[in-house]
């Protein structure tokens, strides 16, 4: 026995995406930065407003998911379209994404400073 | 919230049969309402991650609410098993999904860099999602009780697997105590793994915890542990 997957509304989850069910490419990642370049506009996609309202300043993947009360990878489809057309940039985490590859010296030094400073 | 693998509603394990809150149980819900999130800096330009992995009720929510700048939110993360679970009579199953809950808070740590702080299940069907969710993260917390020690042998074998660096904070319940000698046999650490005590509610623990990981990773780096 195993619990049956979730179908959290998959019709809807198709339709917010046009039908795709992964994103073009892995822009993005859990923790990249979005912000906004553009207002929205009359007539926009309803999540695609959300997203450009809540990115004015910059906002993670990952609480856009928890405000929109989607699954990251639905997001992330979202975000791809307003990447394409510019309406978002993006700044990406400086950290490798290989596994297994340890983060700069200096980088970590920077986050004890911060972790001590709370 | 249908997930079931957030402990979201249960921070800090200490009653999970009745559901009576712990002495450290936020009176709401773990998400708030979009108007809590204060924003970030419109400077902040890099995000770095640090995972908290362990059991249920083990106090992981409680480990990232007790150093987050915000009420920790949730959110999920979904794999569908295609080709998985098939055969003659499982149409329905074939389209099913793995979903994964996950609550999450963040630390800024200067004008440009946050901390985001993700607590996850460490069961199994959650480490599919590693790679797609965590690859690039600087290291893990596995918080254990010692009364279950044994449901974080299954985190610390894929960690290790992956080669992500981790130490271990234990969350001090109460109960026996256990030296850490017997807490680092129990599961099989490396000796130059550290092993810390917290109270996952408390702010300064939370830090303590997250100094010590910190401090690990850099002596990695910098070649201090071989």
């Amino acid at each position: 026995m195993r619990r049956p997957g979730r179908d959290d509304t998959p019709d809807r989850l198709y339709t917010l995406t046009g039908g795709r069910s992964r994103a073009d490419s892995d822009a993005f990642d859990l923790v990249t930065l979005v912000v906004s370049e553009f207002e929205p506009t009359p007539g926009m996609q309803s999540e695609h407003t959300a997203i450009l309202r809540m990115c004015r300043r910059p906002t993670a993947v990952v609480e856009i998911a928890a405000e929109l009360g989607l699954p990251v990878s639905i997001v992330k489809i979202l975000l791809s379209d307003l990447l394409a057309t510019g309406r978002i940039t993006a700044r990406h985490p400086q950290t490798s994404r290989q596994p297994a590859r340890l983060p700069d010296p200096t980088v970590l030094e920077q986050v004890l400073v911060g972790l001590r400073n709370l | 919230m249908a997930s079931a693998t957030s402990d979201t509603t249960d921070p800090t394990g200490a009653a999970p049969a009745t559901g009576l809150p712990g002495p450290a149980a936020a009176p709401a819900p773990a998400a708030g309402p979009p108007s809590d999130r204060t924003p970030l800096l419109s400077t902040a330009s890099n995000a770095l991650k640090v995972v908290v992995v362990g059991g249920f009720g083990v106090g992981k929510t409680t480990l990232v609410r007790s150093v987050s700048e915000i009420r920790p939110l949730n959110t999920e993360e979904t794999m569908t098993q295609a080709g998985q679970h098939v055969d003659d009579n499982s149409a329905v199953l074939a389209k099913s999904a793995t979903t994964v809950a996950f609550d999450f808070g963040r630390i800024s740590l200067n004008e440009e860099t946050v901390l985001y702080l993700f607590g996850a299940p460490g069961q199994e069907r959650f480490w599919f999602l590693w790679d797609r969710l965590f690859a690039g993260t600087l290291g893990a917390v596995v918080l254990v009780d010692t009364r279950r020690l044994a449901d974080s042998w299954y985190a610390i074998d894929r960690l290790e697997q992956h080669g992500t660096p981790f130490i271990v904070a234990r969350n001090d319940f109460g109960g026996p105590r256990y030296t850490h000698q017997e807490i680092r046999d129990a599961l099989d650490l490396l000796p130059h793994v550290p092993l810390v005590d917290c109270d996952a509610r408390s702010r300064e623990d939370g830090k303590a915890v997250l100094i010590a990981l910190v401090r690990h990773l850099h002596r990695l780096v910098t070649g201090q542990v071989h």
